[in-house]
């Protein structure tokens, strides 16, 4: 069965804390999953499955995929689950709708992936909680008081939710500032590349590329319509950032990392035959994808290292043959210097020699996960979208997708 | 030798930077040949920042050697003489080791403790001219950072450390009844405080380096990297560097202050600390807590205690004094050569002199889910062993199990390892109830109940599901391995390995070969102890092997000193007073009065009536009554949970009542008790050596100072005998031999070596 993406569509990317500061996550779901619904004007009831990725959940909200459709209209009686798997959850949800389809158990899947860091959920502490579910259960009220009075005051310390790996302990900044030092990233080469992407997708934005950006409705704000963590600046002003992670002598900046964003996005899958039938011109066909992982303290982000020889591979393609590349913005530059290393490639991939070096030229020319924005969930469509709509525009056969996760591992689409 | 006293010239000479040149010129003049052949420091100018390397190329650490010296030296005169350099950097580009110390052999060669204060002088000397450098120097750290190496990076402008497990500072000198004697103990104190100096140096205690930051003993962390372009280790060491060069480059452009804002604890202790009562009662309060737990006995920590002081009392000047003419003093003590010989014993001890086993263990077996087994099994599994723990009853599996979860999750919360690393070893640990799967298996522990049938029975269920090339160690205090490999098809694949209690923390492994044990066996039963992290000795066989058959006699002879009357806390205070670390009474306890009452009766048979002294049957009697010792929380001594202070047991002393013998007074003084408990331990000791048990007097002093707990201080009961005299230890053991017979008969060698004082077991 031949699959095929017929549109791909993402509400704005805004920085958390803007206006998308009283959106749950189902709110942007809806948002993004309405507006495929709309922009392909698909019936609501040819719709047979719904995927969505996530990463921090909404605890009322678990299914958030469910709670999206349900809200958008959709037929109770359609499934929809939700997947996470780091910053590659919407590849995952993606990948899980080819399989629904590859295996003949659907025809039409949607497929996205949501995040906001506007609002998370901050628990009580494991003591306090204890206390509050024992509580649950005490009948008397001595039993209660008696509970109660062994409340201290540092139960009520709140636990955030970490954005580190659980096995490590270890921030991911943290992880990728070391990384950039294995692979000998210079500071300035970070600052070059964060210049880079904020400037192409001012560039992308401007001259109206970024088609796949919907108009959204902000009940008591108004119309969103554009991403707003595009800031153009200069090598200058970037040069006096202070590094974040490592500090003093670290070398990624606020710029060089990306920043917390809110956003949801969703693409339509069918079987090509479906597409025919129901009258859609596919965009592009998704051929091949691969799942890799590796060492999660030293090897965290160098997931499409690993994983860019192996699915071309697969698909009897070589790097000289893909057109437009999109890879997720987070430590790219270590993986294009793992990928054009024969040591790296020997010694740490068991191959016999290095994958290569990436066409620079063709890769994230409307700007990245730096310069658009990071919703963890949402990320891995944004980037399926943006590489069907530049083979489309740019006139190319074959677009490679790639991203790096927390738990190092990739995603591949073709 | 001749080398270091020209530096320890040429640097006084040098004291002042005019005159460097000159001295770099004279130097370069003398032995142009020796400058061209650096063979352990170099160095590079990047840009102004000069990096020297250090890399001692004979070994796998490096020390502050002669050569070292006087290399740094010469490296150092050029680095001042060169305009074009203002600052510098100093790496070593070992992947585990920055200076792991002095190095020890050039302090045992020396003669007089004139020569040693000689040594610590020129030390002390070379890092002063360090600290005034007027180019700052960055000490780049990776690995460990030790005793003269802690000394050399303390006297350096700014410290940078790698934050990998490998990296460790401290000054473990005391270790080896020494003093840290290249400025240590004036420099720390203004570094770290009084309060964590002292404890630094009288712990001499390895600190991590986040530790070291928190303290102050450090500047910055850098942290080691994964692998990129090149290996980890090789990177972390360039990015360690290049880190290291920008923050010497920032110190010259001010941009890195060079003293951090001090936080409010700190200049509340710093004003606290500057108050003389105060400091006095510190002194006095620390020279207490030594005194009691070395009872005087190890002169190191008082003279450490006693430098610092000087130092901050009296100025810089006489307390540099003291500590170099104390380090010397301190290098001729025979405490000293005692810790250092133990040193280099335990060293000797973490070999493998049998060769590479043919096959590497990957997967082990234990059987007997006990104390012993659970231990052996949490050792084992954090080594990514595979280990298959079997028990033949779900209570005695989940018990193991949970000592295991308990261990493990304690230095999980210690915060040694993380929880995630608990839960990655605590995978590699399979209980079970059969003996599933043991046809995979490479060896086989067992550590069931010490009787011969049950190991008989144990063994012949192994080898009927075992592979042919598997090994069957098995884990006995006491009882013949040959005993046991009679029942064998395989005797050559039969070996004992006797592990000491609590096993996560006792360091000795006894390896049993029998006569029929294979050396491929051996080799593999030495490279499994060495990846458990044990210290071994390979001792031949016979009942009681080496350790349990020196501390039979000597607990034979506390049995009768108790039946003497002494009170068990009276003989506990002796034996500490001797430097035991646990009192003779306590011990018994410890090792369960049902084990010590097995092995009397067990060895009184196989040795006959020199084994005798206290009455067997006493100890029985204890054992009927439940008096099993600290397991049973009732034996020599009441044990009860959460209280450190423990009563003497009364159902113990009726018991005493009823076995009551008559001291002889002659032979009964604090003293003689004494000498009667350590000469049966140090004649059997010297006897198993005679009869071949032993291979060697190293392995001898290693097994009981770190098996049985022999004072360190004395270095093991080979070195006491050749530092206490072999004829005044003989002639003691005529006057006990008087008294009681064979029990105190010396042995030929003991005899041999009486005779002839220039005999001795150590070189």
């Amino acid at each position: 069965i031949n699959i095929v993406l017929v549109e791909g569509v993402r509400t704005p990317f805004l920085l958390s804390g803007t206006i998308y500061n009283d959106f749950m996550a189902h709110d942007l779901a809806r948002a993004a999953l309405l507006g495929l619904l709309n922009k392909t004007s698909l019936p609501k009831d040819a719709v047979d499955y719904i995927v969505y990725g996530t990463v921090i959940q909404e605890v009322k909200t678990s299914n958030v995929a469910r709670e999206a459709a349900l809200g958008a209209g959709i037929s109770e009686k359609i499934p929809a689950h939700t997947v996470t798997m780091a910053c590659i959850s919407a590849n995952q949800a993606i990948t899980t709708a080819v399989g629904l389809i590859a295996a003949g158990q659907c025809d039409v899947v949607v497929a996205g992936g949501v995040e906001t860091m506007s609002d998370m959920p901050i628990r009580h502490s494991r003591k306090m909680r204890k206390t509050m579910l024992t509580l649950n259960k005490a009948k008397t009220l001595s039993q209660r008081l008696t509970l109660l009075s062994k409340i201290r005051l540092g139960y009520l310390t709140p636990e955030l939710p970490a954005l580190t790996e659980f096995s490590t302990n270890e921030t991911m900044g943290h992880s990728a500032d070391r990384l950039t030092a294995a692979f000998g990233v210079s500071r300035r080469e970070q600052d070059e590349f964060a210049f880079r992407s904020h400037s192409l997708a001012k560039k992308a934005q401007d001259a109206g590329l970024l088609s796949d950006v919907l108009s959204v409705n902000v009940p008591g704000k108004g119309i969103v319509s554009k991403d707003n963590g595009i800031r153009p600046s200069s090598m200058e002003q970037l040069e006096k950032l202070k590094p974040v992670f490592i500090k003093p002598h670290g070398t990624i900046t606020p710029a060089s990392s990306s920043f917390l964003t809110d956003g949801a996005s969703a693409v339509l899958l069918m079987s090509e035959e479906k597409a025919l039938a129901m009258g859609y011109k596919p965009k592009a066909y998704l051929r091949d994808f691969v799942f890799v992982s590796q060492d999660p303290k030293d090897q965290l982000l160098l997931g499409p290292s690993y994983a860019t020889p192996e699915v071309l591979e697969k698909s009897g393609i070589t790097l000289d043959d893909i057109d437009v590349f999109e890879f997720h913005e987070g430590q790219i530059l270590a993986n294009l210097k793992a990928m054009d290393s024969d040591w790296f490639a020997q010694t740490c991939m068991g191959r016999k020699s290095k994958v290569g070096v990436l066409p620079i030229e063709k890769l994230n020319l409307w700007g990245g996960s730096l310069s658009l924005g990071h919703p963890f969930g949402a990320t891995g469509a944004r980037l399926v979208t943006a590489a069907v709509n530049r083979l489309k525009k740019e006139g190319g056969q074959y677009a490679l997708v790639a991203a790096c996760a927390a738990g190092g591992q990739v995603v591949f689409d073709l | 030798m001749a080398s270091i006293r020209a530096l320890g010239v040429l640097s006084r000479m040098n004291s002042r930077r005019p005159c460097l040149f000159t001295g770099h010129a004279v130097r370069n003049f003398a032995s142009s040949a020796a400058v061209l052949a650096r063979t352990h420091v170099n160095y590079e100018v990047k840009e102004d920042v000069a990096v020297i390397r250090i890399n001692d190329p004979n070994s796998k650490v490096n020390t502050l050697s002669a050569q070292m010296e006087s290399e740094l030296t010469q490296v150092m005169n050029e680095i001042w003489a060169n305009d074009a350099v203002k600052s510098a950097v100093l790496i070593s580009t070992k992947p585990s080791c920055f200076i792991a110390g002095a190095d020890i052999n050039m302090i045992q060669a020396c003669k007089s403790a004139e020569e040693v204060t000689k040594l610590s002088q020129e030390g002390q000397m070379m890092f002063d001219r360090i600290e005034k450098s007027p180019k700052p120097i960055v000490a780049a750290i990776n690995g460990s950072c030790l005793g003269g190496g802690l000394e050399f990076a303390i006297a350096c402008q700014y410290r940078v450390a790698t934050k990998s497990k490998k990296t460790v500072l401290g000054t473990p000198e005391v270790m080896l009844g020494l003093l840290p004697g290249a400025g240590g103990t004036q420099r720390l104190p203004k570094l770290v405080g009084l309060p964590s100096a002292l404890d630094m140096m009288l712990t001499g205690r390895n600190i991590r380096a986040d530790k070291a930051k928190k303290m102050g003993l450090v500047h910055q962390l850098v942290d080691p990297l994964g692998p990129g372009l090149k290996s980890p280790e090789e990177r972390t060491i360039e990015y360690l560097e290049e880190v290291a060069i920008g923050f010497a480059k920032g110190i010259l452009s001010k941009k890195i202050p060079l003293t951090k804002e001090k936080s409010l604890m700190q200049k509340v202790q710093d004003y606290v600390m500057g108050i003389e009562f105060v400091r006095k009662q510190i002194y006095n309060t620390v020279n207490k807590r030594v005194m009691k737990q070395t009872k005087g006995l190890y002169p190191a920590p008082l003279k450490i205690i006693e430098s610092v002081q000087t130092g901050i009392e009296q100025g810089p000047e006489a307390g540099y004094l003291f500590e170099s003419q104390n380090f010397g003093k301190l290098a001729m003590t025979s405490e000293s050569n005692a810790l250092i010989g133990l040193y280099h014993g335990q060293v000797a001890c973490k070999k493998n002199h049998f060769g590479t086993p043919q096959k590497e263990v990957k997967t082990l077996a234990i059987l007997g889910a006990g104390l012993m087994g659970a231990g052996i099994a949490q050792v084992t599994i954090d080594k990514g062993i595979r280990t298959v723990l079997k028990d033949t009853t779900e209570e005695g599996l989940n018990r193991g199990q949970q000592q295991i979860y308990k261990g493990l999750d304690d230095k999980t919360k210690k915060k040694s390892i993380t929880s995630f690393e608990r839960d990655n070893t605590l995978s590699n640990l399979i209980a079970q109830l059969d003996y599933q799967n043991f046809d995979k298996v490479d060896m086989v522990i067992e550590a069931v109940f010490e009787d011969l049938h049950i190991k008989h029975q144990v063994l012949k269920e192994v080898e009927a599901v075992v592979a042919p090339d598997c090994i069957f160690a098995t884990n006995t205090s006491a009882l013949p391995i040959k005993d046991i490999a009679a029942a064998s098809k395989r005797p050559d694949k039969v070996i004992g390995m006797h592990y000491f209690s609590p096993v996560d923390k006792m360091q000795l492994l006894e390896i049993i070969t029998t006569d029929k044990t294979s050396k491929d066996t051996t080799a593999s039963a030495v490279a499994v102890g060495l990846k458990q992290g044990k210290v071994i000795i390979v001792v031949g066989d016979g009942p009681g092997f080496y350790t349990t058959r020196c501390l039979a006699p000597m607990l034979a002879e506390a049995v009768r000193v108790l039946q003497e009357g002494v009170d068990p806390k009276k003989l506990d205070s002796l034996t500490t007073g001797f430097g035991f670390p646990v009192g003779t009474a306590t011990l018994a306890d410890e090792v369960g009065i049902d084990v010590a009452a097995h092995v009397a009766e067990d060895l009184g048979k196989a040795f006959g009536t020199r084994f005798g002294g206290g009455n067997v049957e006493m100890l029985k009697a204890m054992v009927e009554k439940g008096f099993k010792g600290r397991k049973s929380g009732v034996g020599c001594y009441l044990y009860k949970e959460g209280t450190k202070n423990k009563e003497v047991n009364p159902g113990f002393q009726e018991i005493l009542g009823s076995f009551k013998m008559t001291p002889s007074a002659a032979v009964s003084s604090d003293a003689d008790v004494q000498y009667r408990l350590v000469s049966r331990f140090v004649n059997e000791a010297v006897l198993c050596l005679q009869e071949g048990i032993l291979s060697s007097p190293v392995e001898g002093d290693v097994g009981a100072v770190f098996g049985l707990g022999f004072p360190p201080c004395l270095g093991g009961p080979f070195r006491f005998v050749d530092t206490f005299g072999a004829d005044k230890l003989v002639q003691k053991m005529k006057r006990y031999e008087e008294v009681y017979g064979n029990h105190f008969t010396p042995c030929q060698l003991l005899l041999d070596h009486a005779k002839d004082s220039s005999k001795k077991f150590h070189k």
